[in-house]
């Protein structure tokens, strides 16, 4: 047993982090060798929540598969399930009336502001500062409420159908939408003023868990782990899909590739986001919100592939369909997978508070890498 | 006037009126062993409530409010549920060592309690090595939470106890240089002295630029030496899941959440002795009639005032700060504040030559 080796065979420490530990935000297996403070070699194990979503989505039909999807990424829900909706949609070639994609694209920025705001806070506890997470979790509250209402969940929306989304917005959606956005525009500065400009902060993050453009590319590193390291490869940009190529924003992207880099990154996207909501939340225009659809869907045989930037990175999701009434087989492309990867190459030779700090600026979600 | 000082010299002579001069001072010990433990008892209580209550308010929530009015007996409903814990020890540890470590922890902040001044002529032990007494009984501790830490038998215990020790033996040289500029000042080790010497102002105010900086010198050096954010890497929760107590529960652990507490109590009380006066009022100058007025509040309340701003600082560091990495933790102590403190004594000393105070 890996648990009662205490010191290999060439004297280094060996400790186990997690599954069940405070910085792991879930049941993620770090297996460390450290020499004294500094980190030698990470191994992650997976395993501890694999619920084989993708062995389930086989036995579901098309509209049902969907809503397993938001247990994958718990924290961009409503991007996966849009996703899923794109690639049967794609296959169907069913034709999206223009309200429902507009709604989509709310939800999905609204869904990543919210992700974003978690992130904050908890980078923020995991580098030692606990108020800033109390203070995220306040304005992520709102959006919260607002998919209450809209989607009727908070967390696990499943509001996307294949054709459109499930029912119409609710009628305060647009004003409760616009004051969050007016309440959150004056709170960005005071995050900035709290974590970004803290010289704590800063030490902790500059110059730690370095990672090139090129290995960024070669670990298949996605979102803002990549464009922190000037790797452009925001899909909204890159292969618009919805609306993305009718609203102005800027793909973010930083040169540093390191911690800091990446947590600039993010901060800089949720101003991004409220910018991206600003513009559709006045003009979404009238009409259905769903597609007319056959009761039953069946996609014709062949093999269909869609990817969305969701708020950790690249999510494809790939169908082999036989003609069926349930997929053939099914492969989601998990960001937080090829991110993780990368941990071992990012944190070797640093000290274990800065494995911390990394995996913050990561941002895992344990059930989005194993799914 | 009713006075700290009064009852207890109005005991003192009753006792010895009563009884013969040995049974009276035996009677004195148990007394005063019985009023430090009912003193840590309140302090943990107190000190722990106002922790709850502080975050709570910078995180924007209301805190405990259940239990009692405004929740002010959750700590005590805590402390029962601590006590009928039980206290594991677990397989493979050190049975002694690890049993003995939270004794060790507590006594030592116990002991530190003797040389503080709580009002005008009230204190324990008024010894004459008052400063150099506190400055090497509060080192003691550290032998508890390597000893917690070693004996656990437990990877995150050891590495929290290691990073513990080395912390508390690197910011001891700052706190200590910052005290000595105090006793250059003064000229004298004994507390009853030192605070005899703030009569006609606060060092803080009489010593300006070198005492400022030994003040704020030792208030980083304390905070680290207390294991708070954001200095807490002994038990950096996110890295080391509890650091050096992971493995305690019970009553155990109790203790050394206690002595936690207490030892910020001392290190405030030190300050506020050192720096800021102790009991002793605020003067200024030669205005009569202020100072008569500052003379009519009770030196004892002068005392738990100003210890417990000092608190509400160390709380407010922990609840704004991130904590700092192992390597730029000593850096901070062996690059700035050391060569800071030296040459700030220097300085002192010249300042104290020439008279150049207030």
């Amino acid at each position: 047993m890996l648990e009662e080796i205490a010191v290999n065979d060439t004297g280094d420490l060996i400790i186990n982090v997690g599954p069940q530990h405070p910085s792991t935000h879930g049941v993620l297996h770090l297996i460390i060798t450290l020499n004294g403070e500094t980190i030698k070699n990470i191994d992650p194990n997976l395993g501890y929540i694999h619920r084989s979503i993708e062995k389930m989505c086989e036995s579901l039909s098309y509209r049902q598969f969907i809503y397993v999807t938001s247990r994958m990424d718990y924290l961009s829900s409503h991007i996966n399930n849009h996703a899923c909706a794109l690639t049967v949609e794609k296959g169907l070639q069913i034709e999206v009336p223009e309200r429902a994609q507009y709604i989509r694209v709310i939800m999905d920025e609204l869904t990543r502001l919210a992700s974003h705001q978690l992130w904050w806070g908890a980078a923020a506890m995991d580098v030692g500062a606990l108020t800033p997470f109390f203070h995220a979790f306040r304005e992520r509250e709102m959006i919260n409420e607002i998919m209450e209402e809209t989607c009727g969940a908070r967390l696990t929306m499943n509001y996307n159908v294949p054709g459109g989304v499930m029912a119409d917005i609710h009628p305060d959606f647009q004003r409760k939408t616009k004051a969050f956005l007016a309440f959150f525009k004056d709170k960005l500065p005071e995050y900035d003023e709290l974590v970004t400009g803290n010289i704590i902060f800063q030490n902790r993050m500059k110059d730690i868990g370095i990672i090139s453009k090129e290995d960024a590319i070669s670990y298949g590193c996605s979102g803002p782990t990549a464009r922190a390291s000037g790797v452009s490869c925001d899909i909204r940009k890159t292969h618009p899909y919805s609306i993305y190529d009718k609203v102005q924003f800027d793909e973010v992207l930083e040169t540093t590739g390191d911690s800091f880099g990446r947590y600039l990154v993010r901060m800089q996207e949720m101003r991004q986001s409220i910018h991206i909501i600003e513009q559709l939340i006045d003009n979404i225009p009238e009409g259905d919100f769903q597609a007319k659809t056959k009761a039953v869907l069946k996609l014709p045989k062949g093999e269909f592939y869609t990817r969305v930037e969701t708020a950790r990175g690249e999510l494809g999701v790939y169908i082999v369909s036989e003609g069926g009434l349930t997929p053939y087989r099914i492969k989601f492309r998990s960001p937080g997978f090829s991110n993780l990867s990368a941990l071992n190459h990012m944190a070797k030779g640093q000290k274990i508070g800065d494995m911390v700090a990394i995996m913050a600026t990561l941002d895992l979600v344990i059930p989005d890498i194993d799914r | 006037m009713i006075s700290f000082e009064y009852i207890a010299d109005n005991i003192d002579k009753w006792l010895n009126n009563t009884f013969s001069p040995w049974l009276a001072l035996t009677i004195e010990f148990v007394i005063v062993g019985v009023l430090c433990i009912g003193l840590f008892a309140v302090l943990g209580l107190v000190l722990i409530m106002m922790e709850r209550k502080v975050s709570a308010y910078m995180q924007v929530r209301l805190g405990p409010n259940r239990v009692g009015p405004k929740g002010m007996f959750q700590t005590v409903a805590d402390t029962l549920k601590l006590l009928v814990k039980e206290g594991l020890t677990p397989a493979g540890s050190d049975k002694f060592l690890f049993n003995l470590a939270p004794f060790v922890v507590m006594i030592a902040a116990m002991l530190v309690l003797a040389p503080i001044a709580f009002a005008k002529n009230f204190q324990i032990w008024d010894i004459n090595i008052g400063v150099l007494y506190v400055s090497a009984v509060s080192s003691i501790g550290v032998i508890g939470i390597l000893m917690a830490g070693w004996a656990s038998n437990n990877k995150y215990s050891l590495l929290g106890a290691m990073r513990s020790g080395a912390q508390i033996v690197s910011y001891e040289l700052s706190a200590g240089l910052s005290i000595l500029v105090v006793v250059i000042f003064t000229g004298d080790l004994s507390i009853s002295q030192i605070i005899e010497s703030q009569q006609t102002g606060w060092w803080i105010f009489r010593g300006h630029i070198p005492m400022l900086i030994a003040f704020i010198i030792f208030i980083i050096a304390v905070t680290a030496e207390t294991n708070r954010a954001p200095f807490d890497l002994a038990e950096a929760e996110s890295e080391l899941t509890a650091g050096f107590h992971t493995e305690y529960s019970g009553m155990k652990f109790a203790l050394f959440f206690l002595a936690e507490y207490v030892n910020i109590f001392i290190v405030c009380a030190i300050g506020a002795t050192l720096f800021l006066g102790g009991w002793m009022p605020l003067h200024i100058g030669n205005w009569e009639a202020f100072n008569s007025i500052m003379d009519w509040i009770p030196s004892s309340l002068w005392f738990v005032g100003k210890t417990f701003f000092l608190i509400f600082v160390i709380m407010w560091f922990r609840w704004t700060f991130p904590r700092l990495r192992i390597d730029q933790l000593l850096n901070l102590e062996w690059k700035y504040l050391l060569p800071i403190s030296m040459f700030n004594l220097l300085l002192a000393t010249l300042i104290a030559i020439q008279g150049w105070y207030f």
